[in-house]
C-alpha cells in the first residue's frame, strides 16, 4: 500500500508543534510519547500501520477548532478518528499527521421524542445513542455490525449500513444535521431538526465524505419508536442460486422485511464448529427477519415462507420465543469471528444489483476453485451487499498479495455486473487505487472539486479516497 | 434548445457562453425567471432499465414522469417519496420529468415514513457547466464508493450541472391503506395528535392537517393495516376511517395542496421543527397578516397562502426551527430560496464556482 512520502520539514518541527498545541488544549489532550501515540498506528485494517506525528483528544467543538486552525497555519496534515474500527483504513495516520480523535466528545446534548430526534457529540458510540432513548420506546436505526464500539462520527464518515438498513436505509437517511469544522477552523452548521436542505444539500455529501471535508463533532440523529416485536425465520437451500432466486423473489413480492441475511456452505461449517447455533447442513441459508405485532408478524412469515416454497427450501426454522430467535442470529453474528478462528481473512464489501446474486455467487465459486483460496460468503441479500471474506495464513510469504488480487478481482467482477467497490465500510486506503474501476477521470474530476472548496489545501486526510497519482497535483498544493 | 443526447448536450455546453435555463417539463420549477435560452430536457426521454426485482429503475432525465409512473404500475410498484403533482398550486401546465423530481428533491406525505425523494435516488449522471460528462452512485442501494455527489444534485434546481440520467430505488405497492380522519379538530390539538400517531410504532406513511381536518395513513398487508388502524383508533380517540380509493384520494390532496391551489396571494413552503409547527402561523397572527395555512408531515411541512406582504415576518418568525421557500409570488427584494449564514454560503458559492465556473445554468436562481 503506498502512501505519500511524509513532509519532512513537519516531522522535523514535531516539538515545535506539540507546544503549539499545548497551547490550545488541557495537558492530557496532547499525545506525543511514541509508547502512547503508538495505538493510533492503525484503525480496523491491520495490515497497514504508521504511527502519527502526535495525537489530541479535544473535549469541545471550540477545541477542535482552535487545534484546526493551528495546523491549517502550520502546514500539519489531520486524520480525523472516531473509534478507529474502519475497515478501510480511514483512520489511518502518516508519519507527518495529527490524529484528531474525537472519543472524549460522548454527551448526548439533547433528546427530543415530540419531534424525534437526538443531538450527540459524535465521539459517541453508536449503540449507545440506542442505549439513550430505547427505555422511552425508540431507537436509532442504522446498525454497523461494529456498533458497539463504532463512533457515529465514523459512521458519518462513511456512511455506515448496517443488518437493518433493508428497511431503514443507511446513516444518511438518518442524519438531520452536524455541526462541521473545516480545516480553517470554521464551525458550520449544517441542517437541524427539520426535514430537507433550503438550500443546496451540503448534509447529503458531508456524509460518506471520509473525514475529507471537515470533522463532525455534534449531529442531529432521526430516531424511531421501535417496533411492537420482530421474529427472525431461517431457511436453508440445496445451492447459493437457489437461496439468491429467493432473495430476488421475497424483494419483489413487496414484503419488506427488516433484514435478509445470507450465508453459505463454508461460513455455515465455521460458526457451526465456532458456536453450536443448530444450523441446518445445508449449501446456503436465509435468516430473513420481519416486525410488527405477533399477528402482523404471523402474516409475514407465511408469505415468506410461500415464496421460499418454489426455491426447494431444505429446512425452515421459526422462533417459536426470544431464545430461539437469538440462538437463529447467535451464527450470523458470530460469523466474523468464528471465521477468525480458522485463520486470516480478508473482508470485501462489494454491492451488486439483487438480481446477480445467484451470477456472482457462482462466478466467485469458480474464482476460488481457481486460486486455491477459500472464500466464504456471508452478507446482507436483501440489498446485493456482499462480503466474501477470503481465507488465508499471513505468515506465508505471498499469501497476502495473492489474496490481495483475489479481492480486487470479485469487486471488479461487482462493479462489472452493475454494482459498486464498496457498499458500507468506505474507500479509505484499502480501495483507492481501485476507483478507476468504477469511475472516470471526470467522475473523480468532479468529487475533488468538493474537496476542494472544503478544504483548499487538501490537509484533512489527505490520501484517501482518491488514487494518488489522481489527487497528486493537489496535495502538492 | 433541445438536445437529442448527452453528448450532443455536452458539446452544446462546452461551447457555450451564454446561460440557459433548464427546463425539463417546466411543471415545479420555482424562483425569479433566469436569464437565457431555454434548454429542455426532453429530448433525453427514455426508461433504460427496469428490475423490479432489485427494486430500481434507471432511466434519461427528460422521461415523463407519467410515463415511469405506468412502467412501475405494470410491476404493482412506485416511487417512495409519493412525488406532488404542483401544477394546479403553481398555474402551469406541461409534463413532469423525472430529471425534475430529482432536481427539485420533491417529496409527498410519504416522506415521513420513507425519505424524500433524495433518499430513494441512487444514482445520476449530469453535464457540468465544463460540458463534462459525470457519473455518480449507480443503481444500487447500498453504495459509498467516492462522494455522495447524487445527494448533492437532488434538489440543486439545475443549478449544478444538467441531469441526463436518474436512477431510483423503487417501492411495491402495498394491497392496502387506510386513513384516520379527525375532524372539527383546533390546530393545536390536530398537530399533537399527529405527533403521537407518527411516535407510535404502528409504522404511519402520512400524518397531514388542513381546514380543520387531520389525516394519519397507514399501508401495508390488509391484515396489518387493519389491525394498526385499530390501535392509532384507540390511540387518537375514535376517528373515522376512510379505505382504498376514498384514502387514496384524501393523500392525493394533501400531496398536491389543492387546498391553496387556484387562489391568488405569495405561497410559502416551510420545512420546520414540529413541535413549532404554529409559530410562524402566530406570528402572521399577532402582527395582522391574513394567511391560510396547510400542514404535512407531522406538522414538519407548513404551507402557507398569504395574499398580502408577511414576508419579513414569516423569514423572522421562522428563524431557528427551520427555513421557508417562496415557491410562488413575486415580493420585490425577497430572496426565494432560504437565505444562508454567511459560513454555508461560502461553501455553497464555492460548489457553483466549480461545478459551473461560467454560471451557465440558471443563474442567480439559488444565489
Amino acid at each position: 500500500m503506498q502512501m505519500p512520502e511524509p513532509d519532512a520539514g513537519v516531522i522535523a518541527r514535531k516539538a515545535e508543534i506539540v507546544a503549539g498545541l499545548r497551547r490550545l488544549l488541557p495537558a492530557d489532550a496532547v499525545i506525543d510519547n511514541p509508547a502512547e501515540t503508538r495505538v493510533y498506528e492503525c484503525d480496523g485494517l491491520t495490515a497497514y500501520r504508521c504511527p502519527p506525528l502526535a495525537a489530541v483528544l479535544p473535549r469541545t467543538t471550540e477545541e477542535v477548532a482552535a487545534v484546526l486552525r493551528f495546523c491549517q497555519g502550520a502546514g500539519v496534515p489531520v486524520v480525523p478518528r472516531g473509534s478507529g474500527t474502519s475497515l478501510a483504513g480511514g483512520a489511518m495516520p502518516t508519519a507527518d499527521a495529527l490524529i484528531l480523535g474525537l472519543a472524549r466528545m460522548n454527551a448526548v446534548l439533547e433528546t427530543d421524542y415530540e419531534n424525534r430526534f437526538i443531538r450527540v457529540q459524535t465521539g459517541r458510540t453508536n449503540l449507545s445513542v440506542t442505549g439513550a432513548v430505547e427505555a422511552d420506546g425508540f431507537f436509532y436505526a442504522p446498525d454497523p455490525s461494529s456498533q458497539l464500539a463504532c463512533a457515529i462520527a465514523g459512521n458519518i464518515g462513511m456512511n455506515s449500513g448496517g443488518a437493518h438498513c433493508l428497511k431503514y436505509g443507511v446513516t444518511t437517511n438518518n442524519l438531520l444535521g452536524v455541526t462541521l469544522v473545516t480545516m480553517a477552523g470554521e464551525v458550520v452548521t449544517i441542517g437541524g431538526p427539520w426535514s430537507d436542505a433550503g438550500g443546496l444539500d451540503l448534509l447529503g455529501v458531508i456524509c460518506g465524505s471520509e473525514g475529507q471535508l471537515g470533522v463532525v463533532t455534534e449531529a442531529w440523529l432521526r430516531i424511531l419508536p421501535k417496533p411492537e416485536g420482530a421474529r427472525p425465520v431461517l431457511m436453508g437451500f440445496g445451492s447459493s442460486e437457489d437461496a439468491g432466486a429467493c432473495v430476488a423473489a421475497i424483494i419483489k413480492s413487496g414484503i419488506l422485511p427488516v433484514a435478509i441475511e445470507f450465508m453459505d456452505r463454508p461460513c455455515i461449517r465455521a460458526t457451526e464448529d465456532f458456536c453450536k447455533a443448530g444450523y441446518p447442513d445445508c449449501e446456503a441459508l436465509l435468516i430473513v427477519e420481519v416486525e410488527g405485532s405477533p399477528a402482523e408478524i404471523d402474516e409475514q412469515l407465511v408469505r415468506i415462507k410461500d415464496i421460499a416454497a418454489a426455491h426447494e427450501p431444505v429446512a425452515i426454522r421459526e422462533a417459536a420465543d426470544e431464545d430461539e430467535a437469538k440462538r437463529i442470529w447467535l451464527g450470523r453474528k458470530s460469523a466474523f469471528g468464528a471465521m477468525g478462528q480458522m485463520g486470516d481473512y480478508m473482508c470485501l464489501d462489494g454491492t451488486i444489483p439483487v438480481s446477480e446474486l445467484p451470477r456472482v455467487l457462482n462466478r466467485i465459486g469458480e474464482m476460488s476453485r481457481e486460486t486455491g483460496l477459500m472464500v466464504a460468503n456471508v452478507f446482507h441479500a436483501g440489498d446485493g451487499n456482499m462480503h466474501p471474506l477470503i481465507l488465508f495464513d499471513a505468515n506465508r510469504p505471498g499469501d497476502l498479495e495473492r489474496v490481495e488480487e483475489l479481492g480486487a478481482d470479485i469487486l471488479k467482477l461487482c462493479v462489472e455486473v452493475g454494482g459498486c467497490l464498496t457498499g458500507e465500510h468506505g474507500v479509505g486506503i484499502e480501495k483507492r487505487d481501485l476507483m478507476p474501476v468504477q469511475f472516470g477521470p471526470a467522475d473523480l474530476e468532479a468529487q475533488m472539486r468538493v474537496k476542494d472548496v472544503f478544504d483548499p489545501r487538501w490537509l484533512m486526510n489527505p490520501a484517501k479516497v482518491f488514487p494518488l497519482e489522481a489527487s497528486a497535483g493537489r496535495r502538492a498544493g | 434548445m433541445r438536445p437529442a443526447d448527452e453528448m450532443e448536450l455536452a458539446e452544446a455546453v462546452r461551447g457555450a457562453a451564454a446561460p440557459f435555463v433548464i427546463r425539463g417539463g417546466g411543471t415545479r420549477g420555482i424562483g425569479r425567471p433566469a436569464p437565457g435560452e431555454v434548454l429542455e430536457t426532453g429530448g433525453l426521454s427514455g426508461v433504460e432499465l427496469y428490475e423490479p426485482g432489485a427494486l430500481t429503475l434507471v432511466a434519461r432525465a427528460g422521461t415523463p414522469l407519467a410515463e415511469v409512473q405506468a412502467v412501475l404500475a405494470g410491476e404493482r410498484q412506485r416511487l417512495s417519496f409519493e412525488p406532488p403533482d404542483l401544477r394546479g398550486l403553481l398555474g402551469r401546465t406541461g409534463e413532469a420529468t423525472l430529471g425534475g423530481v430529482a432536481a427539485s428533491n420533491a417529496s409527498g406525505p410519504r416522506r415521513v415514513q420513507s425519505g424524500a425523494a433524495r433518499d430513494s435516488l441512487i444514482g445520476v449522471r449530469f453535464v457540468d457547466g465544463t460540458g463534462a460528462v459525470v457519473k455518480n452512485g449507480g443503481r444500487v442501494m447500498k453504495n459509498v464508493t467516492g462522494y455522495d455527489l447524487v445527494k448533492l444534485m437532488a434538489g440543486s434546481h439545475g443549478t449544478l450541472g444538467v441531469l441526463t440520467e436518474v436512477a431510483f430505488r423503487v417501492q411495491a405497492i402495498p394491497e392496502a391503506e387506510a386513513t384516520l380522519v379527525g375532524e372539527g379538530l383546533g390546530a393545536e390539538a390536530a398537530l399533537a395528535a399527529l405527533r403521537r400517531a407518527l411516535g407510535s410504532p404502528f409504522d404511519v406513511s402520512g400524518a397531514a392537517f388542513a381546514g380543520g381536518r387531520a389525516l394519519v395513513r397507514v399501508e401495508g398487508m390488509a391484515g396489518s393495516v387493519a389491525y394498526r388502524a385499530g390501535q392509532l383508533r384507540a390511540l387518537l380517540g375514535g376517528w373515522a376511517i376512510a379505505e382504498g380509493a376514498a384514502s387514496a384520494a384524501l393523500w392525493q390532496a394533501v400531496r398536491d395542496v389543492t387546498a391553496l391551489a387556484g387562489r391568488p396571494g405569495a405561497l410559502w413552503r416551510l420545512s420546520v421543527v414540529p413541535t413549532e409547527a404554529l409559530r410562524v402561523p402566530r406570528a402572521l397572527e399577532a402582527t395582522g397578516i391574513a394567511h391560510e395555512a396547510a400542514w404535512d408531515w407531522g406538522g414538519g411541512l407548513l404551507w402557507l397562502l398569504v395574499p398580502e406582504g408577511g414576508a419579513e415576518v414569516v423569514r423572522a418568525a421562522v428563524k431557528g426551527i427551520g427555513h421557508a421557500t417562496l415557491v410562488r409570488g413575486d415580493l420585490p427584494g425577497v430572496p426565494v430560496f432560504p437565505p444562508e449564514p454567511q459560513e454555508v454560503a461560502a461553501l455553497t458559492a464555492g460548489l457553483r464556482a466549480k461545478f459551473d465556473p461560467k454560471a451557465l445554468f440558471n443563474r442567480g436562481l439559488m444565489g
